[in-house]
């Protein structure tokens, strides 16, 4: 006999998911599997750690971890903000948290190169201190900061907006510092959301291309990011070794994707128990 | 239920759509009726052909009544050159090196690997030279290429791997070296290391460099082509960039082709030919000339002489044995480019790659 559950239509909703996914995500990924195969294992092997592409992993995923450990803080601290208090002109800052995720990031990375240049307006005022931002790895790390602030800010936000502030109260009146408060209480209940933004930041910054080439300098090296090695390879109609390099990228942001939600996921199993 | 009145309408653009689509096709065929091409070139072209396409529209209008239009994309030379080989519908290319037509060729076969022979001037209707452009007054006293390589000069260039426009900057530079008093291949290795052990920024393109160089106030010189250059100094100011011409450079050939196979499926061959026969003729060198290209054209030439002084110029079919054999010995992974950047000059393992 047929099993009913509460909620209708599982087959239906389950299989449209499945179909839409498979579509959308796994055939394009697929592909790239296929055509990085085409090189064999030992020719893929070499072309995925050459020293060259090894400096380039280690900066993005270098700079890509240091973005998101400081988008992680500083998100935190924005959604607190503006999941807080009121004050005028927060619909415009709320506005404004979106933006790196409008922006073209070529305009973010060409708008960011301008102000962090020697001669640029942010610049040149840290020259004179021996800080150089743009074309060193530093710039790098700027524009990954730009561009996966939304992520923190966007998955903490709802979290903190559904803790209702009585709950705060309630620690206070029980004898709780404001310390103790925040490390009970507030931050137990948006770590899990947090570590899901700071996953979304660190796994779309290692991917990220557009921003990055205008402040970077593209020094082999020492500034040239694995997204560039793919670039330079397909510019020499090189389809397959820039497969090779784009795969590694994947699994190395699957794994951590799939890190993260077992996390999660044991954190829940833990907070039942 | 689905109302019908909802359905309706979406059947009728449905229909016109349909008859659309029926009635174009039907006007590629008939020399009364419009026809559309696509010219897939690169990036600093797109000033030229606006310009051209109108002149063109003007002339084969009047030559067989039928009314042309062209469409333009534009990007990185190999970027274009993979979108055509990945199926982007173009009748014509008009790139920065044989070499991304070549690859079109023997990647997608869309045209014969013989395509280069089929016009003029290895299918180059205007050419380009490789320049310095330097600050005002030339502070650092640059003249020639050997003044690139002095410790603490700051040169700007793009990476050779990512952009087509930088290969010849970098072929025009060991090219120099060839052609000194017994000059070979360990000393321009040596002078092209040294240069490039000068440059603070390799930029993915050309017009990157240059905003490096001149917005960012970053380098002493900019190694670019001509037409970029002049378009430079026209459009910054003469007052803020001068153009030094090295005493030898290379002979920048960006060719142009018919992509016989698109061209043959939207029956546009006729047009796309007679579009690029008439870049050789007065009135398309004379367009080429007015958006900083040397014609080939001598009675052209001669009118602009003053904007393209004499330099002499060697081709990479002479000096390199052809753009194939320059991709292989130059930028291919392990190549010399490579190897300027290896720790220790040590060679790296990915040559397996290719």
């Amino acid at each position: 006999m047929k099993r009913h559950t509460v909620l209708p239509g599982f087959g239906l909703t389950l299989g449209v998911t499945l179909t839409y996914l498979g579509v959308l995500v796994l055939l394009p990924l697929s592909t790239l599997f296929l055509k990085s195969a085409g090189l064999g294992p030992s020719r893929f092997w070499d072309v995925v750690t050459a020293p060259r592409v090894l400096a380039s992993y280690k900066l993005t995923f270098g700079a890509a971890l240091a973005a998101a450990l400081i988008n992680a803080v500083f998100g935190l601290l924005v959604a607190w903000v503006l999941a807080r208090y009121r004050f005028p002109g927060l619909a415009l800052v709320d506005a404004l948290v979106d933006l790196p995720f409008a922006l073209p990031t070529a305009v973010a990375g060409i708008a960011l190169t301008t102000l962090y240049a020697p001669n640029g307006w942010i610049g040149s005022r840290l020259a004179p201190l021996g800080i150089t931002v743009a074309f060193t790895p530093l710039g790098i790390v700027v524009a990954l900061i730009f561009i996966g602030l939304p992520f923190v800010v966007r998955t903490v936000q709802p979290v903190l907006q559904d803790l209702e502030a009585e709950v705060e109260e309630a620690a206070a009146s029980l004898g709780a510092g404001r310390w103790q408060t925040f490390r009970r209480v507030i931050f137990p209940a948006v770590a899990p959301a947090l570590l899901t933004g700071f996953a979304l930041a660190f796994a779309r910054a290692i991917g990220e291309y557009g921003s990055v080439v205008f402040i970077s300098g593209n020094m082999p090296f020492r500034t040239e990011i694995a997204p560039l090695l793919i670039m330079t390879r397909l510019e020499q109609y090189d389809y397959a070794g820039a497969t090779a390099i784009a795969v590694v990228l994947l699994l190395a942001s699957f794994s951590l994707l799939l890190l993260v939600n077992v996390l999660q996921w044991f954190g829940r199993r833990r907070a039942l128990a | 239920m689905i109302r019908l009145g909802a359905v309706l309408p979406l059947i009728r653009l449905a229909t016109l759509g349909v008859l659309a689509a029926g009635c174009r096709a039907e006007a590629q065929r008939d020399p009364g009726r419009a026809v559309t091409l696509l010219n897939v070139s690169y990036d600093p072209t797109r000033e030229l052909y606006t310009a051209y396409n109108a002149a063109f529209a003007g002339y084969w209008k009047q030559k067989s009544g039928q009314t042309v239009t062209v469409s333009q994309s534009h990007g990185g030379s190999g970027k274009q050159a993979r979108a055509v080989i990945d199926g982007l519908d173009a009748d014509i290319v008009t790139l920065a090196l044989a070499y991304d037509i070549d690859m079109i060729a023997e990647q997608a076969g869309l045209l014969p690997a013989d395509w280069q022979k089929r016009l003029p001037d290895n299918s180059a209707p205007y050419t380009s030279t490789i320049v310095f452009l330097v600050r005002k007054g030339n502070p650092r006293k640059i003249a020639d290429w050997p003044d690139l390589a002095r410790p603490g000069i700051g040169v700007i260039t793009p990476n050779p791997k990512t952009s087509g426009g930088a290969r010849w900057n970098y072929l025009a530079a060991w090219g120099y070296a060839l052609r000194q008093q017994g000059g070979n291949a360990v000393a321009a290795r040596a002078l092209v290391t040294a240069i490039y052990r000068n440059v603070p920024v390799l930029d993915a393109g050309a017009r990157g460099s240059t905003t490096t160089f001149v917005e960012r106030g970053i380098g002493d010189v900019l190694i670019g082509w001509e037409n970029e250059a002049l378009l430079a100094v026209k459009e910054l100011g003469p007052d803020k960039f001068e153009i030094v011409m090295p005493s030898t450079t290379i002979l920048a050939e960006p060719p142009v082709a018919v992509v016989d196979r698109v061209a043959k499926k939207h029956g546009t061959g006729d047009v796309a030919r007679a579009y690029l026969d008439y870049l050789y003729t007065e009135a398309g060198q004379e367009i080429a000339a007015k958006h900083f290209y040397r014609p080939r054209l001598a009675s052209v030439a001669a009118k602009y002489a003053a904007q393209f002084p004499k330099v002499s110029t060697f081709t990479v079919d002479e000096t390199f044995g052809g753009w194939r054999k320059a991709q292989e010995t130059h930028f291919a992974d392990g190549g010399t480019f490579d190897q300027i950047y290896q720790p220790g000059g040590r060679l790296d393992g990915d040559r397996a790659s290719r």
